[in-house]
């Protein structure tokens, strides 16, 4: 059975030659396999949204809907959480989900996925809880401070408290990440399991014999893989809808600090 | 005991903290369910909710599940 691992691994199609960057060191130039994939979501997303938006009518047709859809949702998503203010947030909100999206769906269809990859996935949580730190900062100044501190309990419990909600900030970035990334790397892996199963208890069938009882097992095997692919349709999308849910919550904390506490 | 062998019991170990987040995520969607049933018309609100919750109580699953790869593959 072929290692479930082997499908994340990164592979250069065309070598660049090296650069050295000062202060970082010899930086590996190549277009790789995840930068393709990557190149293809980001197309994929510009020419969708390019045609939903091609002729656009009062009354909206099939195509057009459809991306009225995908914007309302998220429309309703910055509305809801952060409020009034919700639309100077909805372009980030708007990228990095159709980004993630179209990222994890193409996965589905690709031998690579992009979001299986660590990297991928920590420069979206870092890229998030900057923009977290700098409108925090930029809106509230150092009263940006004040998140950590609870008024609502009492006073000797509120330093532990504030610690313990310090620690917590510190680890969105890294749940962030983490969450992405294991859900996409956790569902491929699975899928790869049980349909290395159909193969090999398949093979087992065909040396006849007692080999014959792995028949139904594989058959067994086919459909989890079938069913796990549907399932894994629901959490590509879900985990895009969890992340831009998480990031407007996390600026919404930052963006009303005053009216929250 | 060999270091492989060792390795694959530990990860084997470090995953078992994914029971806790199937609990985690089963409890939040059956409550919700329940509570859904009761009052209907103020399920819809709460849909961003449920799925924030699911989203954290996973979140400490995945941990475990990381964990066991770094354990089995580093």
């Amino acid at each position: 059975m072929a290692d479930p691992i082997y499908q994340f691994e990164i592979v250069k199609i065309v070598d660049l030659p090296d650069v050295t960057i000062p202060g970082l060191g010899v930086v590996d130039l190549a277009i790789t396999n995840s930068h393709v994939a990557m190149t293809i979501a980001f197309a994929i997303i510009v020419l969708f949204l390019s045609i939903v938006t091609a002729k656009p009518t009062v009354v909206p047709g099939r195509l057009q809907a459809t991306g009225e859809t995908l914007f309302g949702m998220i429309d309703g998503l910055t509305e809801s959480i952060i409020g009034h203010e919700g639309r100077k947030y909805f372009p980030f909100v708007f990228t990095i989900f159709t980004l993630i999206l179209a990222m994890n769906l193409l996965g589905m269809f690709l031998t690579f996925t992009a979001t299986a990859q660590l990297a991928v996935t920590a420069t979206f949580a870092m890229l998030t809880f900057g923009l977290v730190l700098i409108i925090g900062f930029a809106k509230n100044g150092f009263r940006f401070f004040l998140l950590f501190w609870p008024t609502g309990a009492p006073l000797v419990m509120r330093p532990i408290v504030g610690f313990i909600e310090f620690i917590a900030f510190m680890l969105r970035p890294l749940t962030l990440a983490l969450r992405l990334f294991g859900n996409m790397l956790g569902g491929h892996v699975a899928l790869k399991v049980f349909a290395g199963f159909v193969v090999s208890l398949g093979a087992l069938a065909a040396g006849g014999g007692f080999g014959l009882l792995g028949l139904p097992a594989a058959g067994l095997s086919l459909g989890m893989v079938l069913g796990l692919t549907a399932l894994e349709f629901l959490v590509a999308f879900l985990q895009a809808f969890v992340f831009a849910v998480l990031t407007c919550i996390y600026l919404n904390d930052v963006v009303n600090l005053d009216h929250a506490h | 005991m060999e270091v492989e062998a060792a390795k694959a019991i530990g990860a084997g170990l470090a995953t078992l903290g994914m029971i806790g987040a199937g609990i985690g995520v089963g409890n939040i969607f059956g409550n919700f369910l329940a509570g859904a049933l009761r009052n209907p018309s103020a399920a819809g609100a709460q849909i961003g909710n449920l799925f924030v919750g699911a989203a954290l109580a996973e979140a400490l699953g995945i941990l475990a599940f990381v964990l066991g790869l770094l354990i089995y593959f580093v």
